[in-house]
């Protein structure tokens, strides 16, 4: 091999267009999405939807949908499915509830104990898929029910009949623990903010805004170590290696199971999170907690640019694909609209996305 | 083979111990029979051929060699020692790198991302380690060139490769990982002529580097250039094993195919395979 025909650069490459090299970003289409969103509404929707307490409003249900989705996301990109995440959402809130109030263990002990739970049924999920060799769709249709299922009967069980299970907000009162998980952080900048009159306030003084609901502080941090994990990592390598052919992945070496079962048990954990956070918030909870949340998180997933055969997607992706759920959901009622077009806006949504990943994949993949 | 006092069971060379032993391995696939006793080994610095027919069991035997399928029955010595590799990545660990048939590579993955999948190179510790994705571009892009093939870049997506430009990033991770057992099964039947010349060339230099390689091929000529020993397969048994200069192409090619058959295909072809 001589050497100036190492340094002579292939004739045959032309210089890749920064627009091409955009396409190959599987989160192109949520970013896509979002601008579009925040167009529509700026049109449409009363000028409150962007103030400092409007953003808040649509970024807090995104946040909680978004810790989901992130995790579908990564369990997608490994070439699974979790559907029984939002019943996960109801049974981890039981848990939770039941550890707290019945039993009164400290938030320290509890949440922990909460995952954990989650995180074994998690492992049982996988472990099913993978011994069975059954798609985890089915696997997992099934837990969708059982857990649903499970949260109403020990709901009954604990609290002698109903299912609703109230006083966790007195429980967890005064817990040191409490501010990671529940109410709003950086009080102390808001208000100083507030007092140089650099956001907006009430007339007494204090801030519209107290502070950024912890939630969209979980969200952003999650969607931030899920893109280093995934991009930067060993483990990222082996989910994508994983999801794009199991076998093929194996025979190189990657631990193929322990990779998928260490997805589903992020997706139980990541639902186990988002019921310890919205629990506290609400102070009790139901069995309904979580309802559809499953096909939310996928659909987030999806317009995040996730491919539904796996080995392809991205958790930034569905970090934005879960702002423009938000969006959609709360900024509806900023505008004239009825609040049912929701629901045609999101599967509209979700083919659009759908159609355009199908398009991008064949082109990074130079399909023929 | 008792016709051919030259194809005989050939011993290992008695000064140098084999890598790895297999010994009497047999592979059932519910009632299918794909091995049925086969005995082989591989000692540092030879190149030891597997040869055989379509179907004859050579792609189940090398995955039992590489942890893919645990055998039925036998046994395997690596180093002298008994072993039975758990998994594909216990068997890497030990430094067997294996180019199977299909390749195992991910084609919506990069090239670099390919090359490295179960073994990334990483860089920091602790918390911060992470997967150091400049020198495993830079490595890639090397191991590549010195198989001959310039990448476009080594974030492509392997899908968009020729099939011989996949098989070369198959060959060159393997050659790469490779430390002590490079199993190649059919490396070179999509590549071109510099290419076939670059990995037949390969072995070679990684031979006399010490590692023992198995190389399977249909093709008799590429065969004879490095082989140093011969075993031909057929029907989940071994026929022989000869060693180089022992035999000749056209008796190697006889029992590759059969013998008889091909003989009367030879009449019609005029002499042409
Ligand atoms: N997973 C499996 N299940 C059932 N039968 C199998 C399996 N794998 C291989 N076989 C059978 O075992 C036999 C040997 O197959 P193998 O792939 O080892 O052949 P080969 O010698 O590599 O052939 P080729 O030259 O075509 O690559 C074949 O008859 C095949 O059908
Ligand atoms: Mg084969």
């Amino acid at each position: 091999m001589s050497a100036d025909m190492i340094e002579q650069p292939d004739e045959r490459i032309r210089a890749e267009s920064f627009a091409t090299k955009l396409m190959k970003k599987p989160e192109l289409g949520a970013i896509g999405g979002v601008v579009l969103v925040t167009l529509f509404f700026l049109f449409t929707a009363d000028s409150a939807m962007f103030t400092l307490s409007g953003i808040m409003n649509f970024m807090t249900p995104a946040a909680q949908l978004g810790i989901l989705g992130i995790a579908a996301a990564m369990l997608m990109i490994g070439g699974e499915f979790d559907l029984s995440i939002g019943s996960m959402v109801a049974f981890a809130g039981m848990i939770f509830g039941v550890l707290t109030v019945n039993t009164g263990l400290p938030l320290i002990l509890a949440i922990p104990l909460t995952l954990a739970f989650a995180a074994c049924i998690g492992a049982v999920n996988g472990m099913i898929v993978l011994r069975t060799g059954l798609p985890s769709f089915i696997v997992t249709l099934a837990g969708l029910f059982i857990l649903r299922g499970a949260s109403l009967v020990g709901l009954k069980l604990f609290t002698g009949g109903s299912t609703q299970l109230r006083g966790v907000r007195d429980a967890v009162e005064g817990d040191w623990l409490a501010p990671v998980f529940s109410g709003d952080a950086f009080t102390g900048l808001f208000g100083w903010l507030a007092s140089l009159g650099l956001i907006e306030t009430f007339k007494s003084g204090t801030p519209k805004v107290p502070g950024i609901p912890v939630e969209i502080l979980w969200f952003i941090a999650f969607a931030l170590v899920a893109t280093y994990v995934l991009l930067r990592t060993p483990v990222g390598n082996w989910v994508f290696a994983t999801g794009g052919d199991t076998n093929a992945a194996k025979n190189s070496g990657v631990p193929v199971r322990n990779v998928k079962i260490s997805l589903f048990m992020l997706t139980a954990c990541a639902a186990a999170l988002v019921a310890v956070i919205t629990v506290i918030d609400a102070g009790s909870t139901d069995a309904r907690r979580g309802f559809m949340k499953e096909f939310e998180a996928i659909i987030t997933a999806v317009i995040g640019g996730c491919l539904l055969t796996g080995g392809y997607g991205s958790a930034i992706g569905a970090f934005f694909g879960a702002i423009i759920f938000g969006m959609v959901t709360i900024g509806l009622t900023y505008t004239d609209f009825d609040q049912d077009w929701f629901q045609i806006f999101l599967g509209g949504m979700l083919l659009l996305a759908v159609v355009f990943n199908n398009v991008i994949r064949k082109r990074v993949t130079g399909e023929r | 083979m008792s016709h051919d006092s030259r194809f005989h069971h050939g011993d290992v060379p008695t000064d140098a111990k084999p890598i790895i032993h297999m010994e009497n391995i047999k592979k059932h696939f519910g009632n299918v029979i794909a091995l049925n006793g086969v005995t082989f080994d591989v000692t540092p610095g030879e190149c030891h051929c597997l040869l055989g027919d379509n179907g004859a069991g050579k792609s189940t035997f090398i995955k039992t060699m590489s942890g893919v399928h645990k055998p039925t029955a036998g046994k395997i010595f690596f180093e002298g020692k008994p072993l039975a590799f758990d998994s594909p990545r216990d068997a890497m660990e030990a430094g067997i790198a294996t180019v199977f048939q299909d390749l195992a590579m991910i084609p919506l993955m990069s090239v670099t991302r390919n090359f490295f999948m179960g073994r990334e190179p990483t860089k920091g510790r602790g918390i911060a380690k992470r997967f150091d994705v400049d020198r495993a571009n830079e490595i890639c892009m090397e191991e590549m060139r010195k198989m001959g093939i310039n990448l476009r870049a080594p974030d492509q997506a392997v899908g968009t490769l020729s099939g011989g430009e996949r098989q070369t990033v198959a060959i060159a991770r393997a050659v790469h990982f490779g430390a002590k057992v490079l199993i190649l099964d059919e490396p070179t039947s999509a590549l071109g002529v510099r290419q076939t010349s670059n990995v037949l060339s390969t072995i070679d230099r990684v031979r006399q580097q010490g590692v023992g390689v198995v190389f399977i091929s249909h093709n008799v000529r590429h065969a004879m250039a490095v082989g140093d020993r011969f075993t031909v397969l057929n029907r989940g048994q071994t026929l022989g094993t000869a060693v180089k200069g022992e035999i000749s192409s056209t008796e190697l090619q006889d029992l590759m195919a059969g013998g008889q058959e091909l003989a009367e295909l030879e009449g019609s072809l005029g002499g042409t395979i």
